[in-house]
C-alpha cells in the first residue's frame, strides 16, 4: 500500500518538522539557573508523531482516490447536518435546541464567557457579510475590515461630536459602510482574482492609515474612548447588565442577518451573484449587468460590516486603528473559507470555531496557537470545501405545467 | 418579403495588426435559419463576439429590428447584457455553463433580463416577487421540458453528459426570449446520434418562428438546416446563398478543400 518512496518522503517530512520545532521543543533555557536543558526525547516524539500523521494522511488520500466513484448526483458530500435540515420536524427541533442554548448561555456561563460569545457572534455577522462578497459573488476581498472600521468610527465620531446614540447611528453606520463598499467597488469592477485581492487589501490598509494619521479627524493611534454603550429606552445599565444586553442584541442581529442573507441568496439577485462567480462572460451574455450586480454585492457585504462596526464600538467603548489591521480581514476570510464558501450554516460554525477555539484552547497554554494552526491545516486537507458546504436549492415538480 | 431582424454592415475587427473581420455584411430575416461557415480561424466566433458586445468592433454597424416595429436599434457600443436585453442571445463554442448551479438554475439565469426583483423584493419577498419567482421557475422548467432536459433539472450542470450540456446552453439562451438565437458550433464534439437529435431540436425551435444564426462545421447539419448560408475565410465574406448554390460554388469548394472531410 505504501511505497518505499512515500516512506522516504514521510521520513524527510518528519525530520523537517523536528528541525523546525527544534528550538521550542528540545532546547529549554533556564535564565535563572543559567542552564540549557536538551530534551532530546521530545525530538523523538515529534518525529514519530509527524511520521504517524503523515502516514495517516497518505492512507486517507489513498482511500479517497480508490473509492468506487459514487453516483453523480451525490457528488456533493451531503453531511449529517444537511440531512437534519431537510426534514421539517428535525429542523424545528434543532432550531429549538440552538435557540434554548443561545438564550440560556449567559445564565450558565460567566460574564467573561458571555462577552467572548458576543465577540464570536459579531464575527458570525461579519462572516455572513463577507460571504456575500466572497462566497456568493466570488469577489476575493482582503480589505473587508475597512468597512468594519468605517462603521465603528462612524459611531465613535458621531457619538463624540454630536452625542448621537447607538440606535440612531446603527443604520447610519451601515449605510455609510455600504457607500464605501460602492466607492471601493467602482475602481475594481474590472479586476478579478489576485488583482482584486491586492487592490482590496490596499484599500483596507489605506483606511487604517488614514485613521492612524489624520489625527484631527480620528484622534490618531490613541483612539476614541468613552463611547456610549447601547441603550434601551434611556434605561441605565450596570456593566454586567450591559454585557447581557449586548449579548442578546447580537443574537438578534445574527438572526436578522441569517434571515436576510438567506433570502438574498435565494433570490434572483443571489442567483446572479453565483452565476457571476461561476463565469463572468457567460453571465453578461445572459443579460446580467455585471457592474450593478457586483456593486450591490460589495455594498450589501459592507453594510453588515458597518453594522457590526457600530456594535463593536458600542461594546468596547474604546476604539483605535489597531483593531482594524489586515489580520482582522484575514480572520473573517478564514471564517468564510473554513466554514464553507456560500454556506450560511458553514459560516456560522466557522465563526464560532475560529473565535471560540483559541479561547478554549487556553488549557494548552503556550501550544495554543500551534494547535489552532494545526487544526486549520487539517481542516483544509480533509475538507477543502469547508466544514459545511453549500447545497443548492432543488425544486420539485409534482404537477406538470400545462 | 420577410423583414430583416439583424443587419450587419461593414463589420471590421482588428486585433493589433491582425484583421480578424474585414468589412463583413450579413443579414438575418425573421424566422430564418442562417448558417455562417468557414475554416477554423476564419473569424466566425469573433463575429459573434462583436455583435454581442463582448468585443467592440473597429468599424461597421449592427442593427436589430424587432419584428413588430420598423425601428432599427443600433447594437454598436452596447454592453453584452444590454445586447441580450435587446434580443440577441448566444451559446458558446467552448461550453460556458454555470457549473456549480443546477440545470434549472442555469436556465433561470437566462430569465434575469426579463424580470426585475431586486434587493427590496428579495428581502421582503413581496407578493410581486413571489409571483415573478414562480413564473421564472415555470418558464424555465417549460424550456427544459421542450429541450428534453427536464429529467436533469436538479443536477449540477457539470454533471450532465456532453450533448445535454450543449442543449442546456441553448435552453439558457432561449430563456432570454431572443429575437435572434446565435449558436456557436452547437454540434462540436457530438457523436452522430447526438448530432441527429440536435438537428431535430433546432428545427423544432425554428418551427416556433425563432430566427437562428448558426456557426457550424458539420456540413450535413448546415445543409439540412439552413435557409441561407454565409461563407467566410480570413475574416472576409467569400460567398453567400442557398445551400444548393453554396454546394456548387467553386470559391467555397476551394476554401474548404480537405476541410470538410473531418467535420
Ligand atoms: N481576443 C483576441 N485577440 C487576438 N486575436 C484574436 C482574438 N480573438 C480572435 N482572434 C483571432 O481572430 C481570428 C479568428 O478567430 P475565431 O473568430 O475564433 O475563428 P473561428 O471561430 O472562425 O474559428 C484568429 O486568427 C484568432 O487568432
Ligand atoms: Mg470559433
Amino acid at each position: 500500500m505504501v511505497s518505499l518512496k512515500e516512506l522516504k518522503k514521510g521520513l524527510l517530512t518528519s525530520l523537517w518538522f523536528v528541525f523546525l520545532t527544534f528550538p521550542i521543543i528540545v532546547i529549554k533555557v533556564d535564565p535563572i539557573q543559567r542552564t540549557v536543558i536538551w530534551r532530546w526525547q521530545n525530538a523523538l516524539y515529534m518525529a514519530l508523531g509527524t511520521f504517524g500523521i503523515y502516514l495517516l494522511v497518505k492512507y486517507y488520500q489513498h482511500r479517497k482516490e480508490n473509492q468506487p466513484s459514487r453516483p453523480k448526483n451525490t457528488e456533493q458530500t451531503e453531511s449529517f447536518l444537511h440531512g437534519i435540515l431537510q426534514k421539517p420536524l428535525q429542523r424545528k427541533i434543532l432550531v429549538g435546541v440552538v435557540a434554548t442554548i443561545a438564550v440560556l448561555f449567559p445564565h450558565f456561563f460567566s460574564t467573561y464567557q458571555t462577552n467572548v460569545m458576543t465577540t464570536a457572534l459579531m464575527y458570525v455577522v461579519l462572516g455572513l457579510g463577507l460571504n456575500i462578497v466572497v462566497g456568493l459573488a466570488g469577489l476575493l476581498d482582503l480589505g473587508f475590515v475597512a468597512f468594519y472600521a468605517v462603521g465603528a468610527y462612524t459611531y465613535a465620531l458621531l457619538n463624540l461630536h454630536f452625542g448621537l446614540g447607538f440606535w440612531t447611528v446603527l443604520p447610519i453606520g451601515g449605510l455609510i459602510a455600504a457607500m464605501f463598499g460602492v466607492l471601493l467597488g467602482f475602481p475594481v469592477l474590472r479586476l478579478r482574482g489576485d488583482y482584486l485581492a491586492i487592490v482590496t487589501l490596499g484599500f483596507g490598509e489605506i483606511i487604517r492609515l488614514i485613521l492612524e494619521n489624520w489625527g484631527k479627524f480620528s484622534k490618531g493611534p490613541s483612539g476614541i474612548s468613552n463611547i456610549s454603550r447601547p441603550g434601551f429606552l434611556g434605561m441605565e445599565f450596570s456593566l454586567e447588565q450591559s454585557i447581557l444586553y449586548t449579548y442578546y442584541l447580537m443574537i438578534l442581529f445574527v438572526i436578522i442577518t441569517i434571515f436576510v442573507v438567506n433570502r438574498l441568496q435565494d433570490s434572483r439577485l443571489g442567483r446572479a451573484w453565483i452565476a457571476l462567480r461561476e463565469d463572468e462572460i457567460a453571465c453578461q451574455a445572459m443579460g446580467i449587468d455585471k457592474r450593478k450586480t457586483k456593486l450591490v454585492a460589495f455594498s450589501l457585504g459592507a453594510f453588515w460590516a458597518g453594522i457590526v462596526g457600530v456594535m463593536f464600538a458600542a461594546k468596547t467603548t474604546f476604539i483605535n486603528p489597531a483593531s482594524f489591521t489586515f489580520l482582522e480581514s484575514a480572520i473573517i476570510l478564514s471564517i468564510v473559507v473554513l466554514g464553507g464558501m456560500g454556506s450560511i450554516i458553514g459560516v456560522v460554525f466557522g465563526a464560532l470555531i475560529l473565535i471560540l477555539m483559541p479561547e478554549y484552547l487556553r488549557a494548552l497554554s503556550e501550544y495554543r496557537m500551534l494547535a489552532f494552526g494545526g487544526i486549520l491545516v487539517c481542516m483544509m486537507i480533509f475538507r477543502p470545501q469547508g466544514l459545511i458546504s453549500n447545497i443548492r436549492r432543488t425544486y420539485r415538480f409534482e404537477k406538470k405545467p400545462q | 418579403m420577410k423583414q430583416s431582424i439583424l443587419q450587419v454592415t461593414g463589420l471590421t475587427m482588428d486585433f493589433g495588426g491582425i484583421r480578424a473581420l474585414n468589412s463583413l455584411d450579413l443579414d438575418v430575416k425573421s424566422g430564418e435559419i442562417v448558417a455562417l461557415i468557414g475554416p477554423n480561424g476564419a473569424g466566425k466566433t469573433t463575429f459573434f463576439n462583436c455583435i454581442t458586445g463582448i468585443y467592440t468592433p473597429t468599424a461597421g454597424d449592427i442593427f436589430l429590428t424587432p419584428p413588430d416595429s420598423s425601428k432599427k436599434i443600433s447594437l454598436k457600443g452596447l454592453k453584452p447584457n444590454q445586447v441580450t436585453e435587446k434580443g440577441l442571445a448566444r451559446t458558446f463554442q467552448n461550453i460556458r455553463l454555470f457549473a456549480k448551479m443546477t440545470v434549472l438554475e442555469n436556465v433561470m439565469i437566462g430569465r434575469h433580463c426579463r424580470t426585475k426583483a431586486f434587493v427590496f423584493g428579495a428581502i421582503f419577498r413581496t407578493a410581486a416577487t413571489r409571483k415573478e419567482e414562480k413564473s421564472i421557475i415555470e418558464t424555465s422548467y417549460a424550456i427544459l421540458e421542450k429541450l428534453g432536459l427536464a429529467e436533469f433539472a436538479n443536477e449540477f450542470a457539470d454533471n450532465l453528459p456532453y450533448g445535454a450540456q450543449r442543449r442546456l446552453e441553448i435552453a439558457r439562451a432561449l430563456a432570454t426570449e431572443p429575437l435572434l438565437l446565435l449558436l456557436d458550433e452547437p454540434a462540436a464534439g457530438m457523436n452522430p446520434q447526438e448530432t441527429i437529435a440536435l438537428d431535430k431540436l433546432i428545427k423544432k425551435i425554428s418551427l416556433d418562428g425563432q430566427a437562428i444564426l448558426l456557426i457550424e462545421h458539420d456540413m450535413q447539419l448546415v445543409m439540412s438546416l439552413s435557409d441561407r448560408i454565409f461563407v467566410m475565410d480570413y475574416g472576409k465574406k467569400i460567398a453567400q446563398g442557398t445551400p444548393a448554390e453554396i454546394r456548387e460554388n467553386p470559391v467555397v469548394i476551394k476554401a474548404y478543400l480537405g476541410e470538410e472531410v473531418d467535420a
